[in-house]
């Protein structure tokens, strides 16, 4: 979707907030929001994919006054409740009134470890060949699907060269809304900064995105 | 508990002041603070495992793993090539794996050409090798800029690069995390791996400083 989370190349946000030895939690409050969020995902509920959808979908003034984990505690509260996980009422007070719903699996501390190791691979094999190779043009098609998506606008419509074939990758778009993984080839496309920004950009800029086949045509 | 509220926690990393600062942190805490009474209460989560995972990234997985690859890619050839070609393999004969590194790309600064990696879309970012990212990475002004006007983004960090310089950001829309391999500094020939590692921060693998140079780490004792 054309939200607010899609920064690239936007202007006003005003310089760069730089902190010397920085923690990475400011808060307790924080520090358990993280740890939520990542344990609620291990529960195998929703996708990655989801979890991006539901914080990109916040109000955009809401997205842009937010603290990042202001953000993903928003995001786990949608994702509990479009999962049926918790009720509204149950948010509100904090305190459980209907009886739980199975869930895959809950995280155990002693598994921590693992999991975190194992990570979630998102390649998957290859069923088609690759429609693209090194070297080919490719144009980044302009779309604005109102769903998730992850071809940032500024990319929308420009051309550019596949520098990396990735692999096959489970595609965004569908996972987030269940539509299934849909897996289909990841490029490497690299974009002259020209030819994103106009004639003005500093031309010993590029820019490298990753992009899956169905964002692309043939230039 | 009325600790919290003082703890910091202002620091939210986005540039307009909030008029209700008090209030609204208080908000946040008592809204987690639900949270996860509710979720343990339902069973969904174990709050053990939440100190857990808090225990992981405050002590274990961190910037230091990042700067171990790099300085082994510095003195071991048949390393670097590994890593330029497999990063994902070649960071893992360290064992870091898993979670946001399960798809690896090194990325080499070289004389007159400079990386740089930002995620405008979220906050994708190399937790198995950097740990996880400062609030500016994941902030508009850094997203917005990085891709439009890295120069200007450098100047901030106090980076000038010299005139002609190459610049290559690399925008993590996948689920492909990159690491930038910076430069090694001048003067280091007799350097230690565990030495050089020292020279290797955060945002030198992030691609918004250099590497440090003998010099500066002596002024950081």
């Amino acid at each position: 979707m054309n939200g607010a989370q899609d920064l690239g190349g936007q202007m006003g946000f005003g310089p760069i907030e730089i902190e010397e030895n920085e923690p990475n939690f400011h808060s307790p409050w924080e520090e358990r929001a993280f740890a939520l969020t990542l344990a609620m995902g291990a529960t195998g509920t929703w996708s990655i994919d989801a979890s991006r959808f539901a914080r990109e979908s916040l109000h955009p003034v809401d997205y842009l006054s937010s603290s990042y984990y202001e953000i993903w505690t928003k995001g786990l509260e949608t994702l509990l409740l479009q999962a049926g996980l918790v009720s509204e009422g149950e948010l509100a007070g904090g305190q459980a009134l209907e009886p739980a719903k199975p869930v895959k699996r809950v995280l155990a501390a002693g598994d921590v470890a693992g999991v975190l190791a194992k990570g979630a691979p998102v390649d998957r094999p290859v069923a088609a060949p690759a429609r693209f190779a090194v070297g080919d043009a490719v144009l980044a098609k302009r779309m604005s699907p109102a769903g998730h998506t992850r071809i940032p606008r500024y990319v929308r419509g420009c051309q550019g060269v596949v520098e990396t074939v990735h692999g096959v990758h489970v595609f965004p778009d569908t996972n987030a809304s269940g539509e299934g993984e849909n897996p289909a080839w990841l490029y490497g496309v690299v974009f002259r900064g020209a030819d994103v920004w106009g004639a003005d950009c500093d031309p010993g800029l590029s820019v490298h995105v990753d992009l899956w086949e169905p964002y692309l045509d043939r230039a | 508990m009325a600790e919290d509220g003082r703890n910091g926690g202002n620091n939210s990393g986005h540039g307009h002041a909030h008029t209700h600062d008090h209030s609204e942190l208080s908000d946040i805490e008592l809204r987690v603070r639900a949270l996860e009474t509710l979720l343990t209460e339902k069973g969904y989560v174990e709050p053990a495992a939440l100190d857990e995972l808090i225990e992981t990234y405050e002590t274990r997985i961190g910037p230091k793993n990042g700067a171990k690859v790099v300085a082994r890619a510095w003195t071991d050839p048949d390393y670097r090539q590994r890593l330029l070609t497999d990063a994902t393999a070649a960071i893992a004969e360290f064992g870091f794996t898993g979670r946001q590194g399960e798809h690896m790309v090194a990325v080499e600064n070289t004389p007159g050409t400079h990386n740089m990696v930002v995620c405008t879309l979220c906050s994708c970012y190399p937790w198995t090798v950097l740990g996880l990212p400062p609030v500016w990475y994941k902030s508009p002004p850094y997203r917005s800029r990085a891709v439009h006007d890295p120069k200007g983004v450098l100047a901030e960090f106090g980076v000038r690069l010299p005139d002609g310089t190459r610049i290559k950001v690399w925008d993590s829309t996948a689920e492909v995390r990159y690491l930038v391999i910076p430069e090694r500094p001048e003067g280091t020939d007799t350097w230690s791996e565990a030495q050089l590692a020292k020279l290797v921060t955060r945002d030198s693998m992030i691609g918004t400083a250099l590497a440090l140079n003998p010099a500066d780490l002596e002024g950081a004792v």
